[in-house]
């Protein structure tokens, strides 16, 4: 079986989600439904097709490299969650 | 016909002949909206005092002598667009408090014409659902029977157009969000070809497919809409240099001497016979008008849902890491350290729905496991583009059912997701192209449930599917038919 507890638990640390213990089945269940259901394409050729990552078949585009926005730091800081003079504070990261 | 039923057309001429005002207007379908929206919940946001300002201000527009086809007429958008100064939820707790700083240019574009934004529509959490049951703001209900969902991820915006509230709306299409629940509630819906609407400011779930589009009650509000939404926006890297167009001027063109191909895929197992039934008559009346319908086969159309099933969560679970609960988020009390930080705010921020896709897309982008789903789905995304360019070859148009089923009661597909995710089953191949796609409303069940019949085209030809829908709407009368619904005056 692709999931296992151990590769939701990992799966979930690399998405850093903090799933409970006691939600780790369910979600092994569902996570094996959806798999499942993606399983089918294994089957399908595709010797030599290219891969398609976007629909439209255009460069990248550049813009001249001039500042077009303009300071903006107090209404962007007005959403932050916990904000300490003009920063944002998180948890100690360095003892 | 009362107010709250009159096209985009009929609005601006009660305007400019001076029947009523933008405020009156305003004040009346903010009446409905409080009368109706508790039963139906398709409003999250509701910004009363800002629209009856903006109203009074395209007032004052005509009043000096402007004119224009959206000039005082109001809307409300999808919780998706950031909207400066009202807050942006995309139906999670993860943006609950969120207020962004700047308008999408979606946003930007239609202020710009004077419509006037009633609020902000109710959604699937981050546009992930087919249903509008996974919104943290609870499930939408739809108009035509309130035990029934409207469909989603754009459910608010479908049902508010459909019950009267709104003449039209915004909304956006990653697997089917704007078709699925138009079909679903009786209206007209259209996702552009990719590249067509910027979607600067329209918060992304899957960047090589999200795609914002008009949702409205005919083909005509929707061009009107399209005409203003469309155009190239240097602020977004995907946009179209041609993304901009007269989508009004070819409206009017006979079907005679079209080519309609119906793919045999559309219409196998699985398929509801009431919707078969319907589909097959909207397909007989464009050939009635003059239409040559051939069928043709797109025979890795069967693979479009597992195909989107890795690609869309491998971006998304890209795109969703921003959210952090560091600088505008949900952000969790107490936590040990920064990665329980991040790690319990996305847990509480997330629905459950938000977490398995993420999960799933983080799988399929891990070690080990990126060549043989990633990558191969991103090949068979190739052969599906391949299988519509040899049918463009031959046919102008592709026509089929929208949905497998009219609308599902509300929990009837949450124990399972993959039977929620094969709700899109006819939808998701165009975005994988994506090519643009409509829907328009096409016949009844017994029950009384709406039936949606898609139109598919060429890149670039959304002209030519608005153009077929409103001959096919010259010439019945589905799109007219209204919920019976009892507002409860306020």
């Amino acid at each position: 079986m692709a999931f296992d507890h151990d590769t939701v638990r990992r799966t979930a640390h690399l998405a850093r989600i903090a799933l409970p213990q006691t939600e780790i089945p369910a979600v092994a269940d569902q996570l094996e439904r959806i798999m499942g259901l993606v399983e089918e394409l294994r089957a399908i050729e595709t010797t030599g097709v290219p891969t398609m990552a976007h629909p439209l078949d255009l460069d990248q585009p550049l813009r001249p490299d001039t500042v077009g926005n303009h300071d903006q730091r107090e209404v962007l800081m007005a959403s932050a969650p916990a904000a300490e003079h003009g920063l944002f504070l998180v948890p100690k990261v360095i003892e | 016909m009362e107010l709250h039923e009159f096209s985009l057309r009929e609005l601006r001429q009660g305007l400019q002949e001076r029947d009523f005002s933008s405020v009156e207007l305003t004040t009346t379908l903010l009446k409905r909206i409080s009368a109706l929206n508790p039963a139906l919940n398709a409003f999250v946001t509701v910004t009363e005092s800002k629209a009856l300002a903006a109203a009074a201000t395209a007032d004052a527009r005509r009043a000096a002598g402007e004119d224009g086809p959206l000039l005082g007429i109001p809307m409300a958008h999808k919780d998706i667009f950031c909207t400066a100064g009202v807050r942006t939820t995309c139906g999670s707790k993860m943006l609950e408090h969120f207020v962004a700083p700047y308008n999408a240019t979606v946003v930007e574009r239609l202020a710009v014409e004077g419509m006037v934004m009633l609020g902000k529509l109710n959604m699937d959490e981050f546009a992930m659902g087919s249903s509008n049951e996974t919104s943290y703001f609870g499930p939408v209900r739809n108009p035509w029977h309130t035990d029934m969902v409207p469909g989603g991820s754009s459910g608010g915006s479908a049902a508010a157009v459909a019950a009267g509230l709104i003449p039209v709306a915004t909304g956006t299409d990653t697997g089917g969000s704007i078709r699925q629940p138009a079909a679903l509630c009786g209206i007209t819906g259209i996702k552009p070809t990719y590249g067509r609407v910027s979607r600067y400011g329209m918060i992304a779930f899957a960047s090589s497919l999200d795609q914002g589009g008009p949702m409205a009650r005919n083909a005509e509000d929707c061009a009107l809409m399209l005409n203003v939404m469309a155009a190239h926006d240097p602020r977004d890297s995907t946009s179209h240099p041609a993304a901009a167009s007269d989508f009004l001027r070819g409206l009017d063109r006979p079907l005679q001497g079209l080519r309609v191909g119906v793919p045999e895929e559309f219409f196998g197992a699985g398929l509801d016979p009431e919707v078969a039934a319907a589909v097959q008559a909207g397909i007989a009346e464009l050939a009635r008008q003059g239409a040559a319908v051939q069928s043709i086969r797109l025979p890795n159309n069967p693979h479009a849902v597992s195909t989107y099933y890795v690609l869309a969560p491998a971006e998304a679970s890209s795109n969703l890491a921003r959210f952090d609960g560091v600088r505008y988020t949900h952000r969790a009390a107490n936590p040990a350290d920064l990665t329980d930080l991040y790690q319990q705010s996305r847990y509480e921020g997330f629905g459950a729905e938000v977490r398995r896709r993420l999960l799933v897309g983080t799988y399929v982008l891990s070690a080990g496991y990126y060549d043989a789903y990633y990558r191969k789905a991103q090949q068979v995304r190739s052969l599906i583009r391949e299988d519509f360019r040899r049918a463009f070859a031959e046919v102008d148009v592709i026509v089929g059912p929208t949905t497998p089923t009219p609308a599902f009661p509300l929990g009837a597909k949450n124990a399972d997701p993959v039977a929620m995710y094969l709700a899109d089953i006819y939808t998701i191949a165009v975005n994988l192209a994506g090519i643009p796609a409509l829907s328009v409303p096409c016949g009844f069940t017994a029950a009384g449930l709406p039936i949606g019949m898609q139109l598919m085209g060429d890149y670039f030809a959304d002209d030519l599917l608005l153009n077929v829908a409103h001959r096919y709407q010259q010439e019945t009368q589905w799109h007219r038919a209204r919920p019976p619904l009892q507002a409860r005056e306020a």
